[in-house]
């Protein structure tokens, strides 16, 4: 029973960690650059549905629909003031440039926020947010419940987006050969800048879900930046539900290693699979091309 | 009409084009034939604004080329189909001919010139669903053509369609040249068949390190002795 318990949170926060790795999994697909400050972004949407709600009294529910856009613009700032000098680099070096600028962009970020808003952690604590879904003996938190599936709705329009949008299809080209989409005539560096503003939004919104149902604080951004890490690799490049699929997984089995090992143990199933994935299958679970 | 002046382009400090000049016409088929590694691709790539020039110019009615992203070089009417195809694997066919038609001008026109694609390419109406992966090496090089034609070229940069297709096949494919030909279409062909690409074209240039070494008309050049000893093969000097 408590194995069932916890199961059923592994696959709530799963989800969580599933729309994390799906904005990073856009912009390591798309620029190929790797933004280790994603957790930090992440971050910033936490508190900004922390404050929206704290100051203003504003549902973080509702607040998301003003973070998405905001972190939208943050995007398009952060990219055009940093990212943009990494993508003219040749591949490699994109990446290697792409892990210095993110490491110190997270170190801005992250002294920026204890400067700002302490150290103290935080969460918002709505007035149903002790309210549970009863099923049998299992109890299932609503707020939780709502984020997964908000989640699961924001990827599903973002996966209709890529597949349909003159855009979103422009996206995928430029993902899968950036010089066969400039020979259509599609503005790569344009297509860049939307996914990296579509990452960062994706960034926020999972923040805001991530301060209604857990803690935040300034120190987070490291571990969610780790969480997506793994996710990625676990479901592979190029689809979003596999991100959302590799993140349950990885709740799930998060869950099943603190009923037979204890918490501690936690974060180390999450890097254990990240390495036995790396060795078996480095194209991922649900990754097409090696 | 297409016209290339002095054109200097280099990998790093490596030249790779040194004072390239030439033209195609308007309505012109022109043949670019060479070795491996002549620069042949290296021009191509150039004049699709996917390599920067060091210095001369590229014009295209008038309007200088070589200063513009790709993406306004499509928008201008020239159109590169890359060696090796490089099309979209992953999706499909459909739907790589309607990223061909990704500028503004072209989306105008999208249905009409689709349609007219599938009239010049059936197979690709057959497989209009399938991924572009799963298609014949023949039926790729058709999706590749029908999917630069998307994008309404009235100049059309081929870097060796003909490449790892039989025979037949590459016969179908230079039909379709020839009838694009026919419709007004300008083209620019590198080609490693140099015998059915001279055929084909009205007129030639001979590019070796980096240099135009030779140049003239399609048929004269098939008979010019160099060309015959080095791209012919012992074989076409009885048989021409």
């Amino acid at each position: 029973m408590i194995l069932t318990q916890q199961l059923v949170l592994g696959l709530l926060v799963g989800g969580l960690y599933g729309l994390a790795a799906a904005g990073l999994s856009l912009t390591f697909g798309v620029l190929r650059i790797l933004n280790v400050a994603h957790g930090e972004l992440l971050m910033l949407g936490g508190y900004a549905a922390f404050w929206l709600f704290a100051l203003w009294g504003i549902d973080p529910f509702l607040s998301l629909l003003g973070i998405g856009p905001a972190m939208f613009i943050l995007g398009l700032v952060l990219y055009w003031a940093l990212f943009q000098f990494v993508v003219r680099a040749h591949e490699e070096l994109r990446i290697k440039n792409s892990l210095l600028i993110g490491f110190g962009l997270t170190l801005v970020l992250h002294t920026l926020a204890i400067h700002f808003w302490t150290a103290d952690e935080r969460a918002v604590t709505t007035a149903y947010a002790g309210a549970v879904i009863r099923v049998g003996t299992l109890a299932i938190p609503l707020v939780r419940l709502t984020s997964l599936v908000l989640a699961f709705a924001v990827l599903t329009a973002l996966q209709l987006f890529l597949a349909r949008a003159r855009w979103g299809r422009a996206i995928r080209a430029t993902a899968e050969d950036w010089e066969a989409a400039a020979l259509m005539g599609i503005p790569v560096g344009k297509t860049y800048l939307l996914a990296f503003a579509l990452g960062t939004a994706l960034a926020g919104i999972a923040g805001g879900l991530v301060s209604v149902s857990y803690s935040i604080s300034p120190s987070i951004g490291l571990e969610w930046t780790l969480k997506a890490l793994i996710v990625v690799v676990l479901a592979g490049l190029g689809s979003l539900f596999g991100c959302f699929a590799g993140g349950i997984l990885l709740g799930l089995a998060e869950a099943t290693s603190v009923v037979f090992l204890g918490g501690p143990y936690r974060e180390v199933i999450g890097l254990l699979l990240f390495l036995i994935i790396l060795v078996v299958r480095p194209q991922g679970l649900f990754g097409g091309r090696a | 009409m297409l016209e290339v002046d002095d054109l200097e382009v280099s990998y790093g400090a490596l030249p790779a084009l040194q004072r390239v000049n030439l033209r195609v016409g308007r309505g012109e088929i022109v043949a670019l034939v060479g070795p491996n590694g002549a620069g042949k691709s290296t021009l191509l790539k150039t004049i699709a604004g996917l390599m920067t020039p060091r210095g001369g110019s590229i014009r295209w009615e008038g309007k200088r080329l070589d200063v513009e992203p790709p993406e306004h070089i499509v928008e201008c009417g020239v159109a590169l189909v890359p060696e090796g195809r490089r099309l979209f694997a992953r999706m499909t066919v459909r739907e790589n001919l309607e990223l061909g038609a990704f500028t503004q001008r072209a989306q105008k026109e999208r249905r009409e010139q689709m349609e007219r694609v599938y009239i010049l390419f059936p197979r690709l109406r057959e497989r209009e669903d399938q991924l572009a992966g799963s298609l014949s090496g023949g039926e790729q090089q058709m999706l590749a053509l029908g999917r630069a034609l998307m994008g309404l070229p009235r100049l059309l940069l081929l870097d060796e369609p003909s490449m790892g297709l039989a025979p037949r096949v590459v016969e179908s494919i230079f039909a379709i040249l020839a009838e694009l030909h026919r419709d007004g279409m300008s083209l620019l062909v590198v080609e490693q068949s140099v015998h059915a690409v001279l055929t084909l074209a009205q007129r030639a240039y001979l590019l070796e390190g980096g240099k135009i070494v030779g140049e003239g008309e399609g048929q004269t050049m098939l008979k010019d002795d160099h060309i015959r000893a080095a791209y012919l093969g012992p074989l076409a000097r009885g048989t021409a």
